[in-house]
């Protein structure tokens, strides 16, 4: 930084990066403070033709009339029934083949660890329908189970790769030390590696969360007719219609509620992200 | 396999017997292995390969609904309704491409411009980084949702701010030359999924290296061509195989922007729209499986093409290949 005050030019190219990293920022947060700022307005001020980010008087009531018009606590607790058991089950589903990928030895392991890693190139284009038969057949359309079922067998090749890349770093003498103590592998598992592997634990909650909480094409088929099942991702887009006009308000302040969690779930596991990813090799 | 075996180091009665002993956990031990990755080998049947074959099976028949065995097997009828007599197949196709070749490239230099400016050493690092980390975090459902209020042509914040710069209000969603343009807007929100694996592959890159550009004079320019770049490119190729495979198969924008009918005159029609109609709304299992598997083999040669290709402009080192 001293070399800033002394160079012209690395001067003027410092301040052209800081304005260009400014700008874009606030470009790219700009549609976040509208959101918040719309979900506060009063209706008369949603629909000014001026930028007014501040809004006045202060709208909170649109998220008391959103409560009272929309069942979100019923689509909240929908979300929760397929995003714990799916989180949980496969917490245990892809660690423990992580583990055996990553430490146990048995004959064609490693072909199969390229099966497990070839399933994630597979689009999801040529599943969709015959895993909508498939459920139909058995009667679980229009049950949360589709959605909970692949996830706790741990259907997550991308888990059990960054599982697999983690365990692979802890030191195999720590291992065998367990192992002369009498530990079976499910113990070394269970006591041994799941406790040295919180940052991977972390990052994979991390996604597992986003990804249940986000997801909207396949909940929509499995649970789009009726209104009961849905997930908060379904609330919020049956909210939108294609005729009439749309109270933008509430909206965006439902916009707002599905946000706020998935950023409180970033910023308590963004250090663990970063750790986690840097000790799986991801990075480089 | 011989490495593995416990040794035994004398035959005597008594280590043959712990030999044995050992041999049988051995065994037990590769078991386990197999045991622990069961619940994976079965999501893998049956939420892979079965419905991989299902769903190939499913596009030679006229499959609607009900128990299976009512599927027809029709030949090949779907694929060449497809081709010969579907407009809306076109449409999609030519819909998802432009929005795949506008969307990917300008995603992955957003992404990479970015991420190097972040890499120069500024202060507050953390806070640029997460400021535009952040909108990718965003769920597609509200991503979309948000931009449908940004991009509307009367009230819009894009349209007013524009209109102070003195540009008309740009009917963004229903006009069709403008309703590709608006998904790709949406898409390129989330650009900073892909500038945060630059950032930490730019990160990665030794210091070393650069001093040894700058003491052989080189500058900015120069460490960007000849060292940064090339040093990138296994991220790049990540990034744009990943990148594409999603934008072929985008859904969640336009069916929240247009509905099932594509806006204006099917401007918006995406091909997994396509697909999700005839599926869900027709319920023409059979062609729309049909329909999936022609795009699941377009993006396989999409794929196998880049792979192919790699070598040319993909650079590895160290300890890979």
């Amino acid at each position: 930084m001293m070399a800033l005050t002394t160079n012209p030019f690395r001067f003027v190219k410092t301040s052209l990066i800081y304005l260009i990293l400014t700008a874009g920022a606030m470009l790219l947060l700009f549609p976040l403070v509208w959101t918040v700022s719309t979900s506060l307005k009063i209706a008369e001020k949603v629909t000014l033709t001026s930028i007014e980010l501040l809004p006045d008087p202060v709208a909170w009531w649109n998220y008391v009339e959103l409560f009272q018009r929309h069942p979100i606590p019923t689509y909240f607790v929908n979300t929760m029934k397929i995003l714990i058991p799916a989180l949980f089950g496969g917490l245990v589903t892809c660690s423990l083949a992580g583990f055996a990928f990553a430490r146990l030895r048995f004959p064609g392991r490693d072909v199969i660890f390229v099966i497990v890693l070839s399933t994630m190139m597979l689009p999801y284009v040529v599943r969709l329908i015959p895993l909508y038969i498939m459920f139909d057949q058995v009667g679980l359309i229009n049950t949360f189970w589709p959605l909970i079922i692949p996830r706790i067998l741990g259907h997550d090749a991308f888990y059990i790769f960054l599982y697999r890349q983690f365990f692979r770093g802890i030191p195999e003498d720590l291992l065998d030390a367990a192992r002369v103590d009498g530990l079976s592998d499910l113990g070394i598992w269970a006591r041994i590696v799941l406790p040295l592997s919180k940052p991977v634990l972390a990052t994979v909650s991390i996604f597992s969360f986003q990804y249940a909480w986000n997801d909207f094409l396949f909940p929509l088929i499995y649970l789009g007719a009726k209104k009961i099942n849905w997930t908060m991702a379904l609330g919020l887009y049956g909210m939108r219609s294609l005729e009439g006009e749309m109270l933008w308000q509430q909206l965006m302040a439902y916009a707002v509620i599905m946000i706020i969690p998935v950023l409180l779930v970033f910023a308590w596991g963004q250090r663990h992200i970063v750790e986690g990813t840097t000790m799986t090799g991801l990075r480089g | 396999m011989a490495e593995l075996m416990p040794a035994a180091p004398n035959a005597t009665a008594q280590t043959m017997q712990v030999s044995r002993l050992t041999r049988f956990r051995y065994r037990h031990r590769y078991l386990l292995g197999y045991l622990f990755i069961l619940p994976w080998f079965l999501s893998f049947l049956w939420f892979d390969v079965i419905p991989f074959c299902l769903n190939l099976y499913l596009s030679f028949t006229n499959y609607s609904v009900g128990p299976l065995a009512k599927a027809k097997w029709i030949g090949l009828e779907n694929y060449a309704t497809i081709f010969a007599s579907d407009p809306r197949f076109l449409k999609g196709v030519g819909n998802t491409l432009y929005y795949a070749i506008g969307a990917v490239p300008l995603g992955l230099a957003f992404a990479f411009v970015i991420a190097l400016l972040l890499n120069s050493r500024v202060r507050g690092l953390g806070v640029y980084r997460t400021a535009f980390y952040v909108p990718s975090l965003v769920p597609a459902v509200a991503a979309s949702l948000i931009f449908l209020w940004i991009l509307n042509t009367n009230y819009g914040a894009l349209n007013r701010l524009l209109s102070l710069v003195g540009i008309e209000p740009i009917r963004w969603l229903s006009r069709p030359e403008w309703v590709k343009p608006a998904v790709i807007i949406v898409s390129l929100w989330g650009f900073g999924a892909q500038m945060i694996i630059f950032l930490a592959g730019l990160q990665d890159i030794p210091r070393e290296l650069y001093e040894a550009v700058e003491i052989d004079g080189g500058g900015a320019w120069r460490k960007l061509i000849h060292l940064t770049i090339p040093l990138m490119t296994p991220v790049i190729f990540f990034n744009l195989i990943v990148g594409i495979i999603g934008s072929f198969q985008v859904f969640t924008p336009a069916y929240i922007f247009f509905g099932t009918d594509g806006g204006p005159l099917n401007a918006g029609l995406f091909y997994m729209v396509h697909i999700y109609n005839n599926a869900f709304r027709f319920f023409k299992m059979g062609y729309a499986s049909a329909l999936s598997l022609i795009l699941f083999i377009f993006i396989l040669i999409f794929t196998l093409i880049l792979v192919r290709t790699s070598d040319r402009w993909v650079f590895y080192t160290g300890g890979g290949r």
